[in-house]
């Protein structure tokens, strides 16, 4: 993993220090030509606030969305995203893959 | 994931230790384990391969995520291209340590914000300690400065060693070696003249060739 991945996970850690509520999204599976690596992460903040990567912009959109819904319900999901090439072009990313992305509560 | 695991995660990181999370997907249990544990684990084969790879995966609805220590470069010689590889190294997520025994050279004026040391190599490396995630580049020029550090490179095993100078320098360098008594096959492992040869000119450029093919010894392992 890269080493920025570790000063993501360091920001979820300081924002819990800080008393705000994180989820955590990782990249577990990808097929096809998938824009970010497998263990890629997003640390999201209950306000919505993120930082990190797992699509390179094309979904985190909505994973920012569920992982509130996470936060708020306190339950990991598995979430799959069929980056179809149509889609991709609209929001700038022509890659066409698929990805897993893996979205946790820390509590 | 509890926060305690977080905590420990990080905490692996600080010592530079491997680890890796396993995540069953489906219902969410943690566990971290490391790497000189993994041969336990019931995941051991796959772990090992992961560990190996720097290649986080699912198995089986069990996600293996591999937390490796971050990278680390050691360059010897606080010269000029050093001045321009660190800026890359580091958007190349390395942690960069500048050794130079030359106190004139080894300034934070010349390398703000970047660990220095105004030591000989052999002093102060076996404080830093070289393992398979750090690379070391010598660029000195000088036997003296740059020999002993090749010598402790030569005995660990971190997964790249260049060293600055013309192959008429480098077969002198190899003479030096094998004098120290380090086999033709050991002294292979020096990547000299350094760096993939794209026709660079000047610091910048050279960089660029040096840390291309550091990168191709990370990835690739060659």
């Amino acid at each position: 993993m890269a080493a920025s991945d570790h000063t993501i996970l360091q920001q979820a850690a300081d924002w819990l220090a800080e008393g705000r509520k994180v989820a955590i999204a990782t990249v577990v599976e990808t097929w096809g030509s998938a824009p970010q690596p497998i263990g890629s992460q997003l640390v999201i903040d209950a306000d919505g606030n993120f930082i990190g990567s797992v699509s390179g912009g094309c979904v985190e959109g909505a994973v920012v969305t569920e992982a509130l819904d996470i936060i708020g319900s306190g339950k990991p999901k598995l979430l799959q995203f069929g980056v179809a090439d149509e889609t991709a072009w609209k929001v700038g990313l022509a890659c066409g893959g698929k990805i897993g992305v893996y979205v946790e509560p820390v509590n | 994931m509890k926060r305690d695991l977080l905590v420990q995660l990080l905490a692996a990181r600080a010592n530079r230790q491997a680890v890796a999370l396993i995540t069953d997907l489906a219902t969410g249990e943690q566990r971290l384990v490391p790497r000189a544990q993994a041969g336990n684990d019931p995941l051991a084969e796959k772990l090992d391969e992961a560990f190996r790879f720097d290649q986080s995966g699912s198995h089986d609805g069990k996600f293996i995520n591999i937390h490796n220590p971050p990278l680390r470069l050691v360059i010897i010689g606080a010269v000029h291209i050093a001045q321009s590889v660190i800026p890359m190294a580091q958007q190349l997520g390395y942690d960069v340590t500048v050794i130079d025994p030359r106190g004139a050279f080894a300034t934070g004026a010349r390398f703000p914000g970047i660990a220095l040391h105004a030591e000989w190599p052999d002093e102060i490396l076996p404080q830093i300690g070289l393992d398979p995630r750090t690379a070391m580049i010598a660029l000195t020029h000088d036997p003296k400065i740059d020999d002993p550090a090749l010598n402790a490179a030569l005995k660990s095993d971190i997964f790249y060693i260049g060293a600055l100078g013309s192959k008429k320098t480098q077969a002198a360098r190899a003479q030096r070696l094998r004098d120290h008594g380090f086999s033709d096959e050991q002294i292979a492992r020096i990547h000299g003249p350094i760096g993939i040869n794209i026709g660079a000119k000047g610091a910048p450029e050279i960089a660029v060739s040096i840390m291309a093919e550091m990168t191709r010894a990370l990835r690739l392992g060659d």
